[in-house]
């Protein structure tokens, strides 16, 4: 038995490997107000964000678990570690970085050359960023890339002026347990006018068992500016669950544009429960790239809030759901303003038992005249067993708009497998090629590495779904 | 009745889809680069005959034998046939949205060759090869089949056809649906790549293909049997007759009546 568990967990999922923990501190399991004050003070924050946590925190104590959504219940939040920091100093430097860190970062396999085109690299692993490195270029233009402790140490005026304000605490009952407890995340200003060419890009992981991750991130565009950031993580496969739970804040004032882009591969073990949102100003556009691979259940629901005239939302989002896994994800789109257009694509796949589902939300606000919406979903059924449902909500309060929907469930078929087989193909290759192409609208909007890393992904998860 | 070495011999093979036996008895020998044509009206089991060869799934071979120059071909899944040399141009190929036909051809060549082109001298390949069909250079990087018209599935086919260059190919209907120009292209396109290497099953139930490519060999389907065999001259007969004073000779009645109501 335990000799059959290990090999599925050495065929199924290649980043099952862990570290021996070597933390510098790591609190008591479970979360309680000196818990809470403890992060603070260790972080040495001003007393307004350690207000802010503890405001937060009670928020999270009063709120009842979402109804909706996936099975929340076998979450046990008194056995989760909510705060871990693995070395005392922030590595400014690719030297100061622990080894055991770099030892990770090899066995994930991050390509040398990509290092070359990181901006600044921004690791997060275990709760705090540990490597932080900034391109002078990007200095020199005054944009802020930083983790978010950091940025709430140097810059407090502008983290005090921005924070929560996007996503309150009382949004849900996981922001407002990410407010209370979060640790590291990144933290970006561009300044107006600013255009930063290159994708910033940052790599995390879990690695504790037990281990809750709350990072937090909080994105600004100035008027004018630009910036594309891109995270990537991988998870380690462990035996009991764990709770992953991150708040993600964009600001895009007047006509700047923020691209987030998210390629998810959690292990099989990990709730995933992520409260992504963005407001955009006059003509503003923001785009949320939101691919999710693995986890136990994810539920996440990328949103933007268009507040000025002809500002834009693109949310383009792939759901992988493997056996016994279920993606329950989505998109929000308010359109507050006259002439805002939003355009929604969903992709999601199931393999096996594994469950998708697609929970939308696209409002219009009354006097919103000129709105124009599209939203499109498909699923791909691999096998009899799989599972897809979609939830396409809409409040629309104004007459003068154009809204389209349009929506496909799909199996994988035969007569397409025959076809690519005549060719040469085996069946797991056919198979493969039909999915990677069912979700190339999504991987044609990711830069080269991201789409061939998310084309090998989906091939691990392909291995041995078909016959 | 074939003069050369036998590539693919069929004997006695039954087939059924659904519990329904289509194919009952067919006897057919091609020799190394042979062209033969198959001829019958609709419902005669042309088409079932292709996909029983390629070996669809959903088509059930209940007796008979087909072997690959003495290979059991029955044996063998649907790619592993592609990877012994044989190849079905399809009547209706399907669409494989966001998968670019170049990139299907590449993986495909890599699949049935076992060794990856490099992309320099496959890019090559690939526009020769579509300069010789008239087909337009956009062409490669539009999705398989998607939104292509009845001719440009056609021409597709030919190309893979032209690029995949198999032992056996087999085209079901390749001429259908397609112009008096277009059949032309089409059928340049195939005799370019005949050979000695490439022997050929051409599926038509028009005499019209076979002005432009001359089988050495025809027969006539009937019933899902094979009812009479000869050479361009049967063709010739049939173009002027049509297939009732052939079946009406053989004995076979109301076949052209039965197929016209079931087609």
């Amino acid at each position: 038995m335990a000799k059959v568990a290990q090999d599925i967990v050495s065929n199924d999922y290649q980043y099952g490997f862990h570290d021996t923990e070597d933390y510098v501190y790591k609190s008591k399991r479970g979360l309680s107000r000196e818990i809470v004050e403890e992060i603070s003070e260790r972080k040495g924050e001003p007393d307004w964000m350690r207000q802010f946590r503890l405001k937060s925190l009670a928020i999270f104590q009063r709120k009842p678990l979402p109804t909706w959504g996936g099975d929340l219940s076998e979450i046990d939040f008194d056995n989760i570690y909510y705060y871990i920091k693995p070395s005392e100093k922030q590595g400014r430097e690719w030297d100061e970085v622990p080894e055991y860190i770099k030892n990770t970062f090899d066995k994930l396999g991050i390509p040398e050359a990509e290092r070359k085109f990181l901006a600044g690299v921004s690791a997060q692993y275990e709760s705090e960023v540990v490597y932080h490195s900034i391109r002078e270029d990007l200095e020199k233009q005054g944009v802020i890339f930083l983790d978010m402790d950091s940025g709430l140490r140097e810059h407090p005026d502008i983290v005090k002026e921005y924070f929560g304000t996007v996503i309150p605490p009382a949004d849900n009952k996981f922001s407002a347990l990410n407010s209370a407890v979060w640790s590291g995340g990144s933290f970006i200003y561009v300044p107006p006018g600013v255009q930063v060419e290159i994708p910033l890009q940052a790599y995390f992981r879990i690695n504790a068992e037990n281990m809750g991750q709350f990072e937090r991130t909080l994105i600004i565009a100035d008027e004018g500016a630009s910036v594309h950031y891109i995270e990537g993580c991988t998870a380690p496969i462990y035996s009991s669950d764990s709770l992953h739970s991150a708040v993600v804040e964009l600001v895009a004032k007047k006509n700047a544009k923020i691209r987030y882009t998210t390629i998810q591969n959690w292990s099989r073990n990990v709730y995933n429960l992520v409260t992504k949102r963005a407001v955009a100003y006059d003509g503003a556009t923001v785009e949320w790239i939101d691919g999710n691979l693995g986890s136990k259940l994810t539920m996440k629901y990328p949103g933007v809030w268009l507040m000025g005239p002809r500002a834009h939302a693109e949310i383009l989002s792939v759901a992988f759901a493997g056996d016994g896994m279920h993606q329950d994800a989505g998109a929000k789109v308010v359109h507050a303003a006259p002439h805002t257009t939003s355009n929604i694509v969903s992709k999601s796949v199931s393999k096996g038992t594994g469950r998708t589902t697609y929970r939308g939300l696209v409002k219009v606000y009354p006097d919103a005249v000129g709105v124009r919406s599209n939203v499109r979903c498909d699923a791909l059924l691999l096998n009899e067993e799989s599972r897809s449902d979609t939830y396409p909500y809409m409040e629309i309060e104004e007459e003068q708009v154009s809204i389209g929907h349009e929506a496909s469930v799909s199996k994988l078929g035969e007569e397409q497998l025959f076809y690519l087989m005549s060719r040469g193909l085996t069946e797991q290759q056919a198979a493969l090629m039909i999915v990677n192409g069912f979700i190339e609208p999504f991987t044609k909007e990711l830069p080269l590495e991201y789409s061939v890393e998310l084309n090998r992904l989906i091939q691990l998860e392909m291995e041995g779904s078909v016959g | 009745m074939s003069d050369n070495a036998t590539l693919l011999d069929i004997r006695n093979l039954h087939a059924a889809v659904d519990g329904q036996e289509i194919l009952r008895g067919i006897d057919l020998r091609i020799g190394l680069g042979e062209v033969h044509a198959l001829m019958g009206p609709n419902g005669s089991g042309k088409s079932t005959l292709a996909y029983t060869l390629m070996g669809h799934p959903r088509y059930e071979v209940t007796a008979g034998e087909v072997l690959l120059q003495g290979e059991n071909v029955l044996e063998w899944s649907a790619d592993e046939r592609a990877r012994h040399g044989m190849f079905l141009a399809f009547q209706y190929p399907v669409g494989i949205p966001g998968v670019t036909l170049a990139n299907f051809l590449r993986t495909a060549l890599k699949a049935e060759s076992g060794k990856d082109v490099s992309a320099l001298e496959f890019r090559k390949r690939l526009r020769e090869e579509m300069r010789a069909l008239k087909m337009d250079d956009s062409f490669a990087t539009r999705y398989v089949n998607e939104g292509f018209s009845g001719g440009e599935k056609k021409k597709a086919e030919v190309l893979q056809l032209a690029m995949l260059r198999p032992r056996l190919a087999i085209l079901d209907e390749t001429d259908s649906g397609l112009d008096v120009d277009a059949i032309r292209v089409v059928a340049d396109g195939v005799k370019r790549v005949i050979g000695p290497d490439m022997s050929v099953l051409l599926i038509t139930h028009y005499e019209n293909f076979l002005k432009h490519i001359t089988p050495d060999y025809v027969h006539v389907l009937s019933k899902g049997r094979v009812v009479a065999s000869g050479g361009r001259d049967l063709a010739d007969r049939l173009q002027e007759e049509g297939f009732e004073p052939l079946f009406a000779e053989l004995g076979i009645r109301d076949e052209a009546e039965a197929a016209a109501a079931r087609g």
